[in-house]
């Protein structure tokens, strides 16, 4: 079983009658990170609160390494670490017993060598002894998450790990991440810049009220980013591309006013020069011409209007 | 069962009481030296007897009652209601533990404590007067029935709450009156027949009644009631429980 999360129309409508979750569809694969993008509001939350067990999902199925979430929470909850987006922790415990609770409350022996490797790894081994109060926001964070790997999860939630956080903490979350990553765990974030999912995820999934619009591998979305167009305006209307033109995929647009050329940035050639210099042999004159290209930016906006309409 | 969860959610809420544990020892023991100063000697020196027991003595059972009620209450309310203020129920809520072992967890601790706080009384009555305890047996088991029942009552509360002001409004509204006009420092046959009648609407008659026969053998109710009155609470406060974790009533969405 590749998928170690699966979710069918999922829906969750609050107690005040808001549809927060539409129909969520998702399967996520066993050992990848995934990128939840979307804006506030967007249902990130919700999502996970859901799969994790904090709210109880109104219909539709999630399975977590096959156990239903809600008839063997036990055997499904067991997988999860979670790190919630708000830093939810008691203020006076100190750093290794809030990590030491967490490990208990999900029916695992005590492990202090285990424990040790977790504080090491996420940089708070010479913290353990403080009490949480005394910790700068950071490293509220990675006891969050200390907390969430202390039970050895092989399904981890990062809700909006990097929301308020500068930019050299948000670097060393990616490189977190990519670390557990290489460990085998499976990496759910939740984010609403752009540049995050880019940096670290393998697929990105985009949300937006309550509804998942795409989830695409993040190269591909990529290559879509990689490419632009060049609009060519035409003196005189064609009715059809010239024959001599086929090698290039061109596309006639505004009614034969405009030919449109699809190209990709990170290719060694553009092939610009030759297209144009094809165009001259064809005797075509041109008016004008224009590149642009689709931003992961643009797509993400261009699919929460669609997704809006 | 997940004991390794309820080991550690017990174990925290108890080292919550450990670090003040000079404060839970010492205020029980002021208040209760107190206790003896005013109603023992003021009072006690009015009143000699009631039903063959030194009037002093007669109060002891009550004192422990009184305290050991809001001690499990307010334990109780506290150790969940903190959670949920500071959003760190995120994690029971989240974890693979039913609520038979979070509710193991923070009512056994809280119980814990106001069992404590109940024996250390005793142990402050003793030094003041001559406390025999015909039903030891009898005793404990009431003692710790109290305990578990309003730490039940108590988590129940701390569940309700949406504020402090809340937390705290039961046990000062509902619980401080019934108690002590629940028979702490009176025989109700000392009391006018119609409040007699009205007390017997009073739950917590039953329950001091009870453990004071369990003292000297004399008792306002029969035994028998107070049994049924504290089974009845606490399966009425394990039923209300049930649901709230069946229901994810006031803490899942
Ligand atoms: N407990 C709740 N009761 C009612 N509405 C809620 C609750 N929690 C979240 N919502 C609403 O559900 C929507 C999605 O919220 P959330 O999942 O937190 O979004 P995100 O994490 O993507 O920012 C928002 O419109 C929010 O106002
Ligand atoms: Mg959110």
């Amino acid at each position: 079983m590749d998928n170690i999360v699966e979710i069918r129309d999922l829906r969750k409508t609050y107690a005040g009658g808001f549809e927060a979750l539409k129909g969520v569809n998702l399967s996520i694969k066993k050992g990848e990170i995934l990128a939840l993008l979307g804006p506030n509001g967007a249902g990130k939350t919700t999502l996970i609160s859901t799969i994790c067990g904090i709210t109880n999902p109104g219909s539709g199925s999630v399975l977590v390494g096959g156990h239903d979430v809600v008839t063997q929470y036990r055997d499904a909850r067991r997988l999860i670490g979670l790190v919630p987006q708000e830093i939810n922790l008691e203020p006076f415990s100190k750093v290794k017993d809030t990590v030491a609770f967490s490990r208990g409350l999900f029916g695992k022996p005590r492990n202090p060598a285990l424990i040790e490797r977790i504080l090491r790894q996420l940089s708070l081994w010479e913290k353990r002894d403080a009490r949480v109060v005394e910790l700068s926001g950071g490293m509220k964070r990675r006891v969050l998450i200390a907390k969430a790997l202390s039970h050895e999860p092989e399904v981890l939630f990062l809700d909006e790990p990097t929301a308020g956080v500068d930019v050299e903490l948000r670097k060393d979350m990616w490189d977190i991440v990519a670390e557990l990553k290489e460990l085998g765990t499976t990496i759910i974030l939740t984010t609403h810049y752009i540049e995050e999912a880019e940096a670290i995820a393998d697929r990105i999934g985009v949300i937006s009220s309550g509804q998942l619009l795409l989830v695409e591998e993040k190269a591909e979305l990529m290559a879509r980013l990689g490419q632009k167009r060049l609009q060519i305006d035409l003196q005189d209307k064609l009715s059809a591309v010239p024959d001599v033109l086929v090698e290039y995929n061109l596309e006639l647009v505004e009614d034969g006013q405009a030919l449109r050329y699809t190209y990709d940035t990170r290719g060694e050639r553009t092939g610009i020069t030759r297209l144009l210099g094809d165009l001259a042999s064809a005797g075509i004159t041109l008016t004008d011409i224009q590149t642009e290209q689709s931003s992961l930016e643009e797509i993400f906006v261009g699919l929460v209007k669609e997704g809006a309409a | 069962m997940n004991w390794a969860a309820i080991r550690v959610i017990y174990v925290t809420e108890m080292a919550r009481f450990f670090r003040t544990i000079a404060q839970s020892f010492i205020s029980p023991v002021i208040s209760t030296s107190l206790y003896f100063v005013v109603f023992g000697a003021a009072i006690g020196s009015r009143i000699n007897e009631v039903e063959g027991v030194s009037y002093g003595a007669f109060i002891v059972p009550g004192l422990i009652m009184l305290s050991v009620m809001t001690q499990a209450i307010t334990n109780a309310s506290f150790g969940i209601y903190f959670p949920k203020f500071i959003g760190t129920i995120y994690e029971l809520l989240s974890a693979p533990v039913n609520f038979l072992e979070i509710v193991l967890g923070f009512v056994g601790a809280a119980a814990t404590k106001a069992l404590f706080i109940g024996l250390v009384i005793l142990g402050t009555a003793a030094l003041f007067v001559d406390v025999q305890i015909l039903h030891p047996v009898a005793m404990i088991s009431f003692l710790v029935l109290t305990c578990l029942s309003f730490s039940l009552f108590g988590f129940i509360i701390g569940i309700w709450a949406q504020s402090f002001e809340q937390l705290q409004l039961i046990p000062l509204l509902v619980v401080t009156p019934l108690v002590f006009l629940g028979g702490s420092f009176y025989s109700i046959s000392m009391l006018p027949p119609i409040w007699q009648s009205i007390t017997l609407f009073n739950p917590v008659v039953y329950l001091i009644s009870g453990f004071r026969w369990s003292f000297f053998g004399v008792a306002d109710v029969p035994i028998a009631l107070s049994l049924l009155a504290i089974a009845g609470f606490t399966a009425l406060c394990l039923a209300a429980v049930w649901w709230i974790f069946r229901t994810g009533w006031r803490i899942r969405g």
